[in-house]
């Protein structure tokens, strides 16, 4: 293939009027403050008019396939994380479900449940993120300040469970981290107060705002054919009328049982964008709720047997005198990072098998058998190995469809890992979707798409 | 329809063209010829019993070292297989990246990439993978773009990382990459390491 960039040609021409027209090229980007993301669009105007558009991506791309083939499976855990940074946990997800497929492996079901839990909480976030800074763009502040106060407390929700705010590296093949900590639904309650009080107010400032609706309703149109031929999916598909969810479709861990509509809108503008993602957030905290009220139940943290409870370091001094008595069927109390990855929740978080899981630490440190398992799993040149073959798993991005395209040779690394990046798609109709508007309608069209360079670029 | 029944009716209609096909983990993939390949994709998209509405995703692979990494396989030596699940269909074994040569009869050196395409119907919510061989020195394949519009960037974005050709692409840039790049970073024999000489800024 050739690679000589397209000729950008000025064409000028005399009007009716004796007057000389031209069109400008105007560049916008990489770096611009009304854009949330680094990209480069080349615009051609005829006046206020956009006649062409160029977009240019990668100036994200740090080779996150190359990296995924070089590390352990496990060890491509925090480079998903960076894939979507703002709902990283449905890349956490959709990575481990894949290579689980691929090994053959379910995990219990409680740990189905943390799973969808996690994902909708992401899916929230996410949302709310792209719905801020659109409605910031659009010059709606207080919006945007309310939604990121929202998504504060869902984050802390978060860092409940992982440790972590936005690098949360929660999943690993064949289960999570950790167990949820106890009584989760409870700040869960809270945090989803606050964030449907905020829905409600940004509901009032800006669903029948005139200045909002002018600029967001007509404008970034597509039809449901166009999005379709270019592989759009999720709420930017949703808005055009096409009900195409993969929660739905191809439904994956527990979503077949949970009971949640899929929002539609019927123009696919930027306006319908806005009212489905809004929709959708209701959604997603319909389905935490019925997560946390249907999932089976976890184990106390004491080990019920003995009843003791050990710290982690602790058990570690002990070990290494060789006082295995002392905290032989005890319950190792981690730091809060590990919390909830005893031997008492292993059975519910992780699936029943020692060659993809770790050992709980109790285990590890106790006796000879946990010791080989954990090194079996983590030493250079062991771990994971699944048999050869391919697969490809899709899950629901907050963005569209984020599938995991893994090929494996039977060593502990992948052989190639390729991601589905749901905002691709939707990038590469940009141009589409931006000739014939406004300069001006740029702004809410491009926030609508949600770009995020993490995965667009990989 | 379902995995046997879209490859049945592939196989049927491009009786040439298919090389092989398989079920691997309940992903049905039909191997085709890379002459066949527009063809094939055309009858996906258009035949009302598959109506594959949806190019979900379109990459490559370099075969080029599959199976030859450093370790030895932790599960073949321990002697016991990952147990499979109940819940993922596995009728089929993946016959390995060899499926291809097997039928041909040919040296399994010859190709070196595929190029995998990955179909969905939203009128069945059915799945379809594609795959066609392509030789080290000939890797070129027919583009898909008349059929599907979100089938230029992801093109683009092979020939960034792998440098396979699509012929009548529109628009054959790199995409993530710059114009000056050596090279197609996710091939095999680019080194992970490798840097690229800085470029000034293009006025």
């Amino acid at each position: 293939m050739e690679t000589t960039p397209k000729p950008e040609t000025m064409t000028a021409e005399v009007h009716a009027s004796g007057l000389e027209t031209r069109d400008m090229l105007l560049n916008i980007g990489p770096a611009h403050p009304a854009m949330h993301g680094i990209i480069r669009i080349v615009a051609k105007l005829d006046g206020e008019q956009i006649e062409e558009a160029d977009v240019e991506i990668g100036y994200l791309h740090r080779g996150f396939e190359k990296m995924a083939e070089q590390v352990d499976y496990n060890g491509v855990m925090p480079y998903t994380d960076r894939l979507n940074y703002v709902s990283p946990l449905i890349n956490n997800v959709g990575y481990c479900m894949a290579v689980e497929k691929m090994l053959g492996i379910t995990v219990p079901e409680r740990c189905q449940y943390v799973r969808v839990i996690v994902s909708e909480i992401s899916r929230i976030t996410d949302h709310l993120t792209c719905v801020g800074a659109t409605a910031m763009e659009l010059g709606a502040f207080t919006v945007f300040l309310y939604m990121i106060k929202a998504r504060e407390f869902l984050w802390e929700l978060v860092e409940k469970v992982t440790g972590a705010r936005l690098t949360v590296s929660y999943c690993r093949v064949g289960g999570v981290k950790g167990d949820l900590p106890d009584d989760f639904a409870e700040p869960c309650k809270k945090a989803f107060a606050e964030t449907r009080k905020v829905l409600e107010e940004s509901d009032q400032l800006l669903t029948r705002n005139r200045i909002f609706t002018d600029r967001m309703a007509g404008t970034g149109v597509i039809s449901a054919e166009d999005a379709i031929s270019y592989g759009i999916t999720g709420p930017f598909l949703r808005a055009t009328g096409a009900d195409f969810d993969v929660r739905k479709d191809s439904p994956y861990a527990v979503y077949d049982r949970l009971d949640f509509d899929v929002p539609v809108g019927t123009t696919g503008d930027n306006m319908d964008r806005y009212l489905v993602r809004m929709e959708e957030m209701q959604q997603s905290m319909k389905i935490v709720e019925q997560a946390l009220r249907d999932m089976p139940p976890g184990p106390v943290l004491v080990n019920p047997e003995t009843g003791r409870e050990i710290p982690a370091a602790e058990m570690v001094d002990l070990a290494k005198m060789g006082d295995i008595n002392a905290f032989s069927g005890g319950c190792a109390v981690a730091g809060p990072t590990l919390e909830g990855s005893g031997r008492a929740h292993q059975p519910s978080i992780a699936t029943d098998e020692k060659r993809v899981f770790l050992p709980a630490k109790e285990d590890a440190y106790g006796n000879i058998e946990g010791l080989m398992n954990q090194f079996k799993l983590v030493m250079f040149g062991h771990g994971i190995r699944p048999p050869n073959g391919e697969v490809y798993f899709p899950v629901e991005g907050a963005n569209g469809e984020l599938g995991f395209y893994v090929v494996s040779d039977g060593a502990a690394h992948a052989y190639r890992v390729r991601v589905r990046p749901p905002c691709f798609a939707i990038m590469s109709a940009l141009e589409h979707m931006l000739t014939g508007d406004m300069i001006a309608d740029m702004i809410p069209t491009f926030g609508s798409v949600n770009m995020i360079g993490g995965e667009l670029d990989r | 329809m379902n995995n046997s029944g879209m490859i049945e009716a592939v196989s049927a209609k491009f009786a040439d063209g298919v090389l092989a096909s398989h079920v691997f983990r309940g992903d049905a993939t039909v191997v085709v010829r890379r002459e066949s390949l527009f063809d094939v994709a055309r009858f996906v998209k258009d035949d009302p019993a598959l109506s594959m509405n949806f190019l979900m995703d379109l990459s490559a692979v370099d075969y080029s070292t599959f199976g030859k990494g450093p370790t030895p396989a932790f599960f073949a030596s321990s002697g016991v297989a990952v147990k499979p699940s109940t819940q993922i269909p596995d009728e089929d074994p993946w016959p390995g990246p060899g499926y291809v040569s097997e039928k041909r009869g040919a040296d399994p050196e010859e190709w070196r990439f595929t190029v995998v395409y990955h179909f969905y119907s939203t009128t069945h919510k059915h799945r379809l993978r594609l795959v066609v061989p392509l030789t080290e020195d000939d890797a070129e394949v027919d583009t898909v773009t008349s059929l599907w519009a979100g089938a230029n960037w992801l093109e683009r974005e092979a020939w960034d990382m792998f440098g396979i050709v699509f012929r009548g692409h529109p628009d054959p840039r790199r995409i993530l990459l710059y114009a000056e790049f050596e090279g197609h970073p996710l091939r095999k024999d680019y080194p992970v390491n490798k840097r690229q000489p800085l470029i000034g800024p293009l006025n």
